[in-house]
């Protein structure tokens, strides 16, 4: 479509996500690229290049992780690499997929995700005490929640949010994950619920986050005549886009995440997306707490600067409204485990398309959709946009 | 489908210790070098995208990738992080200008190891956490392992190894960027400390710090952007198992699938015959024979007689390590891979002062993970 090679998706896979999975993280890889190769109707020797995305090396104590994981990824002998752009690598690895085809070098690859966060003792949070810059953070005794809490805070009271907006993001996701299969922590809760729920850093309360999880998920990539061969209803990659903004995240204004507006537009511009919130029909957000929806929904240009919190009270973000966000139940429902969270949202994207996500089958006839996943010190945006 | 070329590198030079700066200062002077070598362009307007090669282990943080883009120019720009050797980052940045989306890629690798107070245990925590680690020692054992079994297979001998020694060092000396350049012979590597049986200690790369960037380019701006690109023919790269217990011992496997891969592209059908030098890992000194019969560049067997000929030494038949290789450079973990390329590209564009080879328009450039890895990548760089 753009004289260029178009690149399709033709299975997708994932493990359940739960706190502590028994399986090794070879074993989590191995099960999810074993589901996609089903799918797509293929075995290891079928697939020419492998791709993984795994978060910190930290939480498994294992340098070089991905090396580690190689063989479980069905790596053995091929052309393998590992990107790792923090919490963004699970969309970002589906792009360095896109890449691996659309350069004309392969005709298939495997694009793989996983993490097991149980192994780091006592919890997978004190491996986030060492993201931070030495001099300056660490001192602070500084950890992911209160940054966190700080963005939350900015962007409530930039835009005069309340807690109670933001609070029906985790209600509906954490109902949408009721009917996903994989999912941990799908509830019935309510705006009140959440209100109540334990303070972890204020604003931040313990039902506005997502879970530590272990998973993995998996995708096949193939070039056009491969993919035409296997399957008649393909899902074509048309646009890629990344980005990322300072290492200094204390000197900018975070009410407002420029570096995925950044990326969105790199992949808009790359589809040939004009006017987003009409084009897409659905999204999977990166939520790893509720608030984040509503911040990534504005950088993704899907909703105006504030106006999220009122997409999501009119239902507009529900499955049956207009544009329905994170349909899988996102991070917030169905887990996060870190990179293998991002991919899963890739694989809800393709379900979708398809018309095979089952009872999370949003209304229509989605035609297009758009997942998307936020990374490092609040600095990285990645954006993938599938069409059927 | 377009051609890649290199158009620009910056290097900072190999040391030992470099307490002068920090990562961030060498990043900084490897990519303004960078630039200003590939037509003084702008990181903020003229680069499509950024690749920088890191692992989280090596830099001691948890998401290595949130360092990078300030001191490259990169804020607000497209940049990632491969956690993988250099060479796979080219390949990386070779695909991306291959998808027709990309005109202008930067490469960015560093290695400050002097700044790793436990550079070694650090390796232990990449064996097998449960089959491996628990039984404890140094991590370099494996490569006594693999050395033994390799010069049993080969015929390849403990003393040819020497040489190989004593040929990178002396190179090295003529390498202003080479941390390890030294006058030794055979006696003073068969003579020094014993290590990891068969390895002595001059046979094992020791780690040095520095930077290198460079800049790729499509053939459709890469002559706007420099007077002498050098094309990438080929990359390729591999990786066998991680696991020790089921892996080849004798033979450097995903340097030979990495090779073939990258030698197909090129249309190389004879590398022995075609490439003019090579440029291999040699982390230690069984490496550079083990991976010059993995690439083909002579047959099983034969690569210690051609260093024991001459052949491979400045003057000889097929040159190997010019640069003097990780044994004369330095190991500067993942930008290890990158000192092969920058030897490779400075040959090719006649800049590698008096190591300079004549005629030369073929290169091989190859790298290897290290230990307990088998992961490597391999380039064909050619300057017509």
């Amino acid at each position: 479509m753009f004289g260029k090679k178009r690149v399709a998706v033709i299975g997708a896979g994932m493990t359940l996500f739960r706190r502590n999975l028994k399986e090794t993280g070879k074993e989590l890889a191995w099960h999810a690229s074993k589901m996609a190769l089903d799918q797509a109707g293929l075995e290891p020797r079928d697939i020419q290049s492998v791709v993984m995305g795994t978060a910190p090396d930290a939480f498994d104590g294992v340098h070089m992780k991905g090396e580690y994981l190689a063989d479980g990824a069905g790596a053995w002998r091929k052309p393998y690499s590992r990107v790792f752009v923090g919490g963004g690598t699970g969309v970002f690895v589906i792009d360095a997929g896109w890449w691996h085809v659309a350069s004309g070098q392969f005709d298939t690859c495997l694009v793989v995700a996983e993490e097991k966060m149980s192994s780091c003792y006592p919890h997978p949070a004190y491996a986030f005490t060492t993201i931070f810059d030495p001099i300056y953070s660490r001192p602070l005794g500084v950890t992911l929640i209160w940054i966190f809490a700080l963005e939350m805070h900015r962007y409530m009271h930039r835009h005069g949010i309340k807690k109670e907006e933001i609070a029906l993001v985790s209600v509906k996701n954490k109902r949408n994950a009721l009917d996903h299969p994989c999912a941990q922590l799908g509830a019935n809760i309510t705006v009140e619920d959440v209100l109540n729920s334990e303070i972890m850093c204020w604003p931040v309360q313990r039902l506005d986050i997502s879970p530590t999880s272990d998973g993995a998920a998996a995708l096949v990539l193939a070039s056009e005549d491969v993919a035409k061969k296997l399957t008649d209803n393909p899902v074509w990659i048309d646009g890629t886009g990344w980005c990322i903004d300072t290492t200094f995240w204390t000197n900018r204004d975070l009410y407002y995440p420029k570096y995925v507006q950044c990326a969105a537009q790199m992949a808009y511009k790359m589809a040939g997306i004009k006017n987003p919130p009409k084009e897409i029909d659905v999204a999977e957000v990166y939520d790893p707490f509720d608030y984040k929806e509503l911040h990534h929904m504005e950088g993704l240009l899907l909703a105006r600067k504030g106006q999220a919190p009122k997409l999501t009270a009119d239902g507009v973000t529900q499955r049956d409204g207009d544009l329905p966000i994170n349909p899988s139940g996102g991070l917030l429902g169905v887990g996060n485990p870190i990179a293998a969270a991002g991919l899963m949202k890739c694989c809800e994207i393709f379900w979708q398309l398809r018309g095979e996500a089952g009872k999370r089958q949003v209304k229509g006839d989605p035609r297009t959709g758009l997942a998307q996943a936020w990374g490092d010190l609040m600095q990285y945006g990645s954006v993938v946009i599938m069409r059927s | 489908m377009r051609d890649v070329a290199i158009v620009g590198v910056g290097c900072t030079g190999f040391k030992t210790v470099t307490p002068d700066v920090s990562y961030k200062e060498m990043m900084f002077e490897a990519a303004t070098r960078a630039y200003q070598d590939a037509g003084n362009i702008s990181p903020r307007k003229d680069i499509d995208a950024f690749i920088s090669v890191a692992e989280d282990y090596w830099e001691g943080f948890s998401i290595f990738d949130e360092f990078v883009p300030d001191q490259l120019g990169a804020v607000l720009r497209h940049l990632f992080t491969v956690s993988g050797d250099s060479i796979i980052g080219l390949a990386t940045a070779y695909m991306l200008i291959k998808t027709g989306h990309f005109d202008v890629v930067a490469l960015e690798s560093h290695g400050k190891p002097s700044d790793i107070l436990t550079l070694y245990d650090v390796i232990q925590f990449a064996m097998d956490p449960m089959l491996n680690r628990p039984l404890g020692g140094h991590p370099f054992y494996v490569a006594g392992m693999e050395m033994t079994r390799f010069l049993c297979e080969t015929g390849n001998t403990r003393e040819q190894c020497a040489m190989v020694v004593a040929k990178n060092k002396g190179n090295a000396l003529a390498n202003t960027f080479a941390a390890y350049g030294a006058n030794v012979d055979i006696e003073d590597v068969l003579c020094s400390d014993s290590c990891f049986y068969p390895l002595n200690k001059l046979d094992v790369s020791q780690p040095a710090d520095g930077g290198i960037v460079m800049i790729l380019a499509s053939d459709r701006v890469a002559a706007k952007l420099s007077e002498n690109p050098v094309w990438v023919r080929g990359v390729g790269w591999a990786c066998d198992t991680p696991s020790l217990e089921t892996r080849c011992w004798g033979d450097a496997v995903y340097a030979r699938i990495a090779a073939d891969m990258a030698y197909k592209k090129a249309g190389i059908g004879s590398p022995s015959r075609e490439a003019d030098f090579a440029e291999v890992d040699d982390l230690f000194s069984y490496k550079e024979l083990q991976h010059m019969e993995a690439l083909r560049l002579c047959r099983p067997g034969e690569a210690g007689v051609l260093v024991e000929e001459g052949e491979t030494w400045i003057g000889g038949s097929l040159p190997v390590n010019t640069s003097g290789g990780n044994l004369g450079m330095g190991w500067a973990l993942e930008a290890s891979g990158m000192q092969r390329l920058l030897e490779t590209v400075l040959q090719l564009r006649g800049e590698a002062g008096s190591r300079q080879l004549s005629d030369v328009e073929v290169g091989v450039a190859q790298s290897w993970r290290g230990i307990p890895t088998a992961t490597g990548a391999v380039a064909v760089l050619t300057n017509c």
